[in-house]
């Protein structure tokens, strides 16, 4: 059965500490669910066990498309050992005090829940044995489980976990750290590839995303906000908007500066959303000047060339003498790198419902992250936090986009000014030239060889966007990132430029770029050396070892990654002779806790890319918990690297987003798609997220691929038309 | 004005603007949630129906240009032979990751297979550059199709 199609919300889980319900339905639903979901058990805030047996789990981290709906789910269900054909999972409302980080983002889900919703299930398990024990006055411990059925195997009794939940469910919980978890050996969920949650719905066509959540008495909103970002409207005549059949209202939001929240813009109501938008289309809004007109890509550039060329405004790291090491380098290789601003363009545009009524706010959300959202909502309509009630809907793309929350906060000071529920939906080009950017950046490296063509030092001068010592959002850069500490002598210079557009965490953040910068030079590095690019980077890498502090985020195994490097070198028969026009090219980076390598094959005929296959090999501990889902995310973000890669730019004149649509900002497409082989180097070290890390190495792969076939190298993206 | 629409074989009547795109009427004025808006201007394919089987991009399709021919949505599409095999293989290989592309997608690789229920790897690019998935499923999408096809065993 299909867990979740949107329906009555009051039969989601909820906990009485929890936020209040409001009444919104969507659509209908069946009594017979409701009844059944009032019968059954509820254990905690996860799980809840019917007479029938049929367990219901809830998700609490957003999806949108990284399968977090199946993945963390199946762990409960492992541990408190039932099928998973009896599952049936629901997405968790937004609730902060019982469900803690809600966050769909850094790829974290897996690392930071994977021992914590084992023992969910664990404990669940551990009252339906008391249960039984107790009804059959036998020690707990001479019980054991089967799925779905407590056992005593010396009496040879079995009893159905439905019949003992309403008993199991009034107990009082073990310690959950007093509960031992299943050996890895026996895991029977774990480790099986499972499907994607709602296919159902999905294929046909039932409503399950924000555009579709139906409120009664609900009507559409457009906002036009400024293409200059956080311009104020200076004149608008709202009786064109008014005058479109259907418009039912349209007004000026005042909003303010944060470029985060709730921004200036006219708001149009309407029966339908193709009035909204009509109406929207008959207004001429007259924008207030602001500073950040003056902003462009030409400026940027421009800005950027007379800063790399003067001294650094800063060091934010140095080891050893870069300076004295260069001048000792038999070799010293120079190269400046650069990549553009980009959209995330999520399938669905941003939109948002609201209802706001008697001091209550009710919102339907596609968010990656509700919390700030609530935060930004409580202070644009003078609420407590408390009144307000977000569900999670699931989103069309995440790609950290909807970890802000602007659409949230639009709709709720649209509904709230409305009087009426409102559903916003944003246009394609609303959608792309009010992104919160993946910033771009200008990396100037040098570098020295020793006589062995060792690395002997490393300096990069990076620029770019912030103001004094702070970057702009997802605009820094970290010195841990490899080969940082692994080079005896190596400086990270910055300097920054401010900056007015908005920009923001973008699948693999930062990583996303500096895996091309700094992989593409390590390649060029490898040339000047002399060396075989997989053999420079075995070398580069050097005796297994952890570079930084055992534990930290950025702490870094040299071995972890040679692992992977091996496999993917062998999986792709790195060293074939290649006819002329094709060549191979490697890649390796660490993010999000993982170790992912790339080797692409690539063939440029008449200045026509095409690649022609890629190999990738992750380190991602020692569990892949939904292997087929694991393979969805190493292909979707290597693809989804490719595309930028290829063609993707923001460009900004007049302080404003050149490019609107799909027509200006391309995504890869069916044709292009290479096939991907992907495997698994298991280590014992915790299972970690797999939506992120396969990004960021694959730019320089490709780039490196291109450059072994053609000898063109590219240092500065998107590809666009270089290779003509 | 009223418009009488003849959708997945009933009879629907719509009082809008004649230049009101039929992604709109259906989604707003009818309830079929399943054709999704992704960018008004063909430049995506989540919209995609088919009308008189063809694939045509809903969201640049005033209404008023229908007339009597036949649209099918995701919601019907189901109910012919052919529609209900795609639908089976999409399930079958797990396409989906948002899913949000996969009306669009399902709709196209139908009209795909109904007119070439053999298609070589160049048809099928043919058929499917037009729809984008943007979490970029084509590889899986792609396998599907073959295995709609019957062209590849599970
Ligand atoms: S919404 Fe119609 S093609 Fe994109
Ligand atoms: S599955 Fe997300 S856009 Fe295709």
């Amino acid at each position: 059965m299909d867990g979740e199609i949107l329906r009555d919300p009051t039969r989601r889980f909820v906990l009485q500490s929890g936020a209040a319900v409001g009444g919104g339905l969507l659509f209908s639903f069946t009594v017979a669910a409701e009844s059944q979901a009032a019968a059954a058990a509820m254990f905690n805030a996860y799980v809840r066990i019917g007479p029938d047996g049929g367990v219901t789990i809830a998700s609490k981290i957003p999806e949108v498309g990284q399968g977090i709906k199946t993945a963390m789910p199946m762990l409960i269900a492992e541990e408190l050992d039932v099928e998973w054909s009896a599952v049936t999972v629901e997405q968790a409302l937004a609730d902060f005090k019982t469900y803690g980080r809600q966050v769909a983002g850094g790829s974290m889900a897996t690392t930071l829940e994977y021992d914590g919703f084992r023992r969910v299930g664990a404990t669940v398990r551990a009252l339906l044995i008391a249960a039984a024990a107790q009804s059959w006055k036998v020690a707990p411990e001479t019980l054991t489980t089967e799925p779905g059925f407590v056992v005593h195997a010396a009496s040879k009794r079995r009893v159905a976990y439905g019949e003992l939940a309403g008993e199991a469910a009034k107990l009082t919980p073990p310690d959950p750290k007093t509960l031992a978890l299943k050996d890895p050996k026996a895991f029977r969920i774990i480790g099986q590839s499972h499907k994607s949650q709602n296919l159902d719905a999905i294929t046909t066509g039932q409503p399950l995303y924000g555009i579709d959540v139906r409120v009664p008495g609900m009507l559409f909103a457009t906002f036009a906000k400024a293409p200059v970002y956080a311009a104020k409207v200076a004149a608008v005549d709202l009786a064109p908007a008014k005058a479109v059949k259907g418009v039912k209202d349209a007004f000026v939001i005042e909003g303010g500066t944060n470029l985060q929240g709730l921004m200036p813009g006219v708001a149009v109501i309407a029966d339908t959303w193709w009035a909204a938008r009509k109406g929207r289309n008959a207004l001429e809004i007259q924008w207030a000047d602001h500073p950040t007109a003056a902003q462009s890509t030409a400026a940027f550039a421009a800005k950027a060339a007379a800063l790399a060329k003067g001294p650094a405004q800063r060091v934010d790291y140095a080891d050893g003498d870069v300076d004295a090491a260069l001048k000792g380098a038999v070799k010293v290789v120079s190269a400046a790198y650069s990549y553009p601003f980009i959209a995330h363009a999520n399938l669905e545009p941003q939109n948002c419902t609201a209802s706001v009524k008697d001091g209550k706010v009710e919102i339907w959300a596609p968010t990656q992250n509700p919390e700030p959202g609530r935060k930004l909502v409580a202070a644009a309509l003078n609420v407590p936090e408390e009144a307000i009630t977000i569900h999670l809907i699931r989103g069309g793309g995440g790609f950290g986009r909807r970890l802000n929350n602007d659409y949230m906060v639009e709709a709720a000071a649209i509904a709230a000014k409305a009087g009426v529920p409102v559903q916003l939906i944003w246009t394609r080009e609303d959608d792309i030239q009010h992104d919160f950017y993946r910033p771009g950046a200008w990396h100037n490296f040098t570098a020295g060889l020793d006589a062995a063509g060792k690395v002997v030092a490393w300096n990069d001068h990076f620029v770019s966007f912030g103001e004094g010592t702070t970057f702009a959002p997802s605009a820094g850069f970290n010195a841990s990132q490899f080969p940082g500490r692994a080079i005896d002598n190596y400086r990270l210079e910055v300097s920054v430029m401010p900056l007015g557009v908005p920009t923001g965490p973008l699948r693999a953040p930062g990583n996303n770029a500096f895996g091309f910068v700094l992989q593409s030079f390590t390649d060029e590095l490898a040339l000047a050396a002399g060396k075989d690019p997989v053999d420079f980077r075995r070398e580069l890498l050097g005796e297994p070892r952890l570079l930084g502090k055992p534990g930290e985020r950025d702490s870094f195994h040299t071995g972890r990654m040679r692992g992977v490097v091996d496999k993917v070198a062998q999986m792709s028969g790195w060293g074939r002779k290649l006819p002329k026009g094709s060549g191979l090219g490697v890649s390796c980076h660490y993010s999000h806790l993982g170790y992912v390598a790339v080797v692409m094959q690539v063939t440029v005929k008449d200045g026509a890319l095409k690649i022609d296959k890629v190999w990738t090999a992750a380190d991602v501990g020692r569990q892949i918990i939904n292997p087929k889902g694991a393979d969805q995310q190493m292909q979707g973000s290597i693809l989804d690297a490719i595309s930028s890669t290829l063609r993707q730019e923001i460009t900004f004149e007049g302080g404003a987003a050149v490019q609107s649509n799909f027509g200006d900002f391309q995504l890869l497409r069916m044709s292009e798609a290479p096939p991907i082989e992907v495997a698994y180097v298991l280590s014992d070290n915790n299972p970690t997220g797999l939506g992120e890390p396969a990004y960021p190495p694959a730019p320089a792969a490709l780039c490196n691929a291109i450059f072994a076939a053609t000898g063109k190298r590219i240092r500065s993206l998107p590809i666009g038309d270089q290779l003509a | 004005m009223a418009f009488t629409l003849t959708i997945n074989g009933e009879a629907r009547t719509a009082d809008v603007d004649g230049d009101t795109p039929l992604l709109w009427v259906l989604r707003d004025t009818l309830g079929l949630l399943g054709a999704k808006f992704g960018c008004g201007a063909a430049l995506c394919g989540a919209c995609t129906v088919h009308i008189d089987g063809f694939p045509v991009r809903s969201c640049v399709t005033p209404v008023r240009r229908i007339g009597t021919k036949a649209i099918t949505t995701i919601e019907g599409v189901g109910a012919t032979p052919v529609g209900a095999k795609v639908q089976e293989a999409w399930k079958t290989i797990d396409v989906p990751q948002c899913g949000y592309c996969q009306a669009g997608q399902i709709m196209s690789a139908t009209a795909l297979l109904n007119a070439k229920s053999q298609p070589t790897d160049e048809d099928i690019d043919a058929a499917m550059d037009g729809n984008l998935c943007r979490c970029t499923t084509y590889l899986r999408i792609r396998e599907a199709i073959k295995v709609a096809a019957g062209q590849k065993g599970v």
